[in-house]
């Protein structure tokens, strides 16, 4: 029998293993995050979710063009009179008309009418909803990006000292996790209110305040099962910083769940958000904001069927809003659950 | 497992603490004169007596002092004591202009009875579609389920709420708003209807009344509806993940190739080990529900003390407000306490860890 001297060029081998080529994404992604990848778009789950979060992406960047402000503040949405009923939808806009823009030209409009019709005090609710997809996007992206550094920086410090540190420090938490958060960020929202004035600032402090318990005890599990891997064990060996092992070693290797966790959080953000405003805690009135432009249908309550356009309009946006997010969140989960791994 | 239940109880005595802290915390947000309201009913209406009731009740000392004064109270001279938490004050209530304690006596009742009726149709159902879910894995019921589901989770709350006010009250009239109509209010109210557990429906059997009794009941629907349709995702997701994990076991193949019907090995052998997640996620649903479903209670305008929480936030009475978080914090210490020991009693893996 010969013996097959191994070289650069082995027809047997590459024969018996059938040789995937490797695409510039892949590499560049790692096969790891590029299976991930693949598995995101195949399923029309999340094909849909991550549809909804461009349309809306689109809405937030392209609301000056879509329906130009009227005023200073293109915040505050404008109001056609001061009536208080509702209008149809349809209605002439007749006070405090926003430029018609370039589209209208397709439409062979000349003139603004109220889309959606206007909700109590005349406020129009097509541009509250266009305007406010930018107030969820930022309300939403802040307070999860802010939320998510203060648990990772947190959680991070009670897992690396451990002992009594990480006693105390996940006594805190457990502490700030007793009421629930709704409840929680109503309360400090309401108390810092009349400290920093109506704006959207109160709600997200109060959002982030009690938000990042859930961050910090995620990181802080992971942390403490890779801080057992043995190339850590390596790097302390080899004498390796403490503050590098942390930084270079452990959090690379233990942060991606955490991140999933916060993307699938922005659609849970955004609805806290709605929900305070709408209970009427947070942004003045008439700001364009989905949870206020509800809150006023909670004087119409009686006739809710003649004016079915005040909720139903800004409930749907916000719905598939939530949505888009959610589906994403949930395609990711199906990714990355280990039990799933290789069957995508 | 005594181990275990004294370990637990120990962390009691140190969140009530963190939790008095967190709120003392909170109330020191305010002015000295805004704290006032900790110990008296009526706001001065002199300006100039103002500094002098503020050194008399401590409000300018240090932190440390302030805190102890608002957890035992004040005794003056003559022997009495004002304020004082552990001693059932948490203050009065500016807006509603009566001790908080005796606004949350008044409200509670409302959302206990909201949870009692609640329980079955959240818990029980919302079990009940899990299980269908995981048992028709991939299958039809399982897609309606999954999307059902992700709607469900991105449904806000409020929306669903007024959703709801649109079609059953608004118009088809079927279910009210509130609480109790006019008419039978009167009837509770008067001293002719005898008041046993300040629970309307209860309270309307047990004095014969079944319009009253119907009536609370037409009002509880769409609350009801709209806390179950909101937690089924929940507790779907849980049960489906949980009872497909199961299913996927050695003994449930036991079981199937011994012969036992399929009814049988779902029913008897997989779901009760399946329950196990699902038991903390009822016991903290429940438990959510009795500290008040703010959105919820605030949309069906129903008077429970997740809605005046939010009558107390937009008043900006402060006092009040902490006093309401303070009695949900209570609740859910030692709610959460009971359900870990539960949870320890049926999964012995939890006691030995």
């Amino acid at each position: 029998m010969a013996q097959t001297v191994p070289s650069g060029d082995n027809t047997l081998l590459r024969d018996a293993i059938p040789v995937r080529k490797i695409g510039r994404v892949e590499r560049f992604l790692g096969p790891e995050n590029y299976r991930i990848l693949q598995g995101l778009m195949k399923t029309p789950a999340s094909i849909t979710g991550f549809a909804l979060v461009l349309f809306f992406v689109l809405m937030a960047v392209l609301a000056p063009v879509i329906i130009p402000p009227v005023g200073k503040d293109p915040y505050s949405i404008p109001r056609d009179g001061f009536k208080s009923d509702p209008q149809p939808m349809g209605t002439e806009w007749k006070r405090n008309v926003p430029e018609a823009p370039f589209w209208f030209a397709i439409t062979g409009q000349e003139k603004w009418t109220h889309i959606f019709g206007t909700s109590e005090g005349q406020y129009d609710i097509f541009y509250g909803i266009i305007w406010g997809a930018r107030t969820a996007f930022y309300a939403g992206l802040i307070v999860t990006i802010s939320t998510l550094l203060i648990g990772i920086v947190y959680g991070s410090i009670a897992a690396y000292y451990g002992g009594w540190v990480d006693m105390v420090l996940m006594r805190v938490v457990d502490v700030l996790s007793i009421l629930p958060g709704v409840l929680a960020a109503l309360i400090l929202a309401a108390i810092l209110t009349p400290l920093i004035g109506k704006s959207t600032i109160p709600v997200m402090v109060a959002l982030i305040a009690f938000g990042w318990m859930g961050y910090a005890r995620f990181i802080r599990a992971d942390i403490l099962s890779v801080r057992e891997r043995d190339y850590i064990l390596a790097a302390r060996v080899v004498g390796v910083q403490d503050s590098r092992i942390l930084f270079q070693h452990i959090l690379p290797n233990a942060i991606f769940p955490t991140l999933i966790l916060a993307s699938m959080a922005i659609g849970d953000v955004v609805l806290s958000f709605a929900g305070l405003s709408f209970l009427g805690v947070g942004v003045e009135i008439g700001y364009a904001d989905w949870g206020q432009l509800l809150s006023f249908a909670r004087n119409w309550i009686t006739s809710l069927d003649k004016y079915w356009y005040i909720i139903t309009w800004p409930g749907f946006f916000l719905l598939l809003f939530v949505m888009g997010w959610n589906l994403i969140g949930d395609a990711l989960r199906d990714v990355l659950d280990p039990r799933m791994r290789g069957k995508t | 497992m005594i181990n275990y239940i004294i370990r637990r109880l120990m962390l009691v005595p140190l969140l009530l603490f963190g939790v008095t802290i967190l709120i003392f915390g909170m109330l020191s947000f305010l002015q000295p004169v805004e704290r006032l309201a900790l110990y008296m009913r009526d706001f001065p209406k002199n300006d100039k007596v103002v500094p002098a009731l503020i050194a008399k009740y401590d409000l300018d000392k240090p932190i440390f002092v302030q805190y102890w004064n608002w957890l035992v109270g004040k005794v003056d001279a003559s022997g009495t004591r004002e304020g004082g938490i552990l001693f059932g004050n948490f203050g009065y209530s500016r807006s509603a202009s009566q001790p908080v304690v005796d606004l949350i006596m008044r409200r509670f009742p409302a959302t206990l009875e909201l949870t009692i009726w609640a329980v079955a149709p959240v818990v029980l159902v919302g079990i009940w579609l899990g299980v269908q879910a995981a048992v028709h894995h991939n299958g039809v019921i399982d897609q309606a389920a999954r999307i059902f589901s992700i709607v469900g989770t991105s449904f806000p709350t409020f929306v669903f709420g007024l959703l709801m006010l649109m079609i059953f009250y608004a118009n088809l009239q079927w279910f009210p708003p509130g609480r109790l109509s006019d008419e039978f209010s009167k009837v509770v109210e008067s001293a002719a209807f005898n008041r046993y557990t300040y629970l309307i429906t209860f309270d309307a059997i047990l004095n014969g009344r079944f319009d009253i009794f119907l009536d609370a009941l037409r009002h509880l629907v769409m609350p009801i509806l709209t806390l179950s349709y909101i937690n089924w995702a929940t507790f779907l997701r849980v049960t489906r993940g949980s009872m497909l994990e199961t299913l996927r076991m050695e003994y449930v193949t036991t079981a199937r190739a011994k012969g036992l019907p399929e009814r049988d090995v779902i029913y008897k052998h997989a779901q009760p080990n399946a329950m196990l997640p699902v038991v903390t996620l009822a016991g903290f649903s429940v438990v959510g529900l009795l500290a008040g479903a703010v959105i919820t209670e605030t949309v069906f305008n129903y008077p429970g003390i997740g809605s005046a929480a939010v009558r107390a936030a937009t008043s900006l009475d402060v006092v009040a407000m902490l006093g309401f978080a303070l009695f949900d914090g209570f609740i859910l210490i030692v709610a959460a306490l009971v359900v870990d020991i539960l949870y320890a009693l049926v999964d012995p893996r939890v006691r030995l860890s």
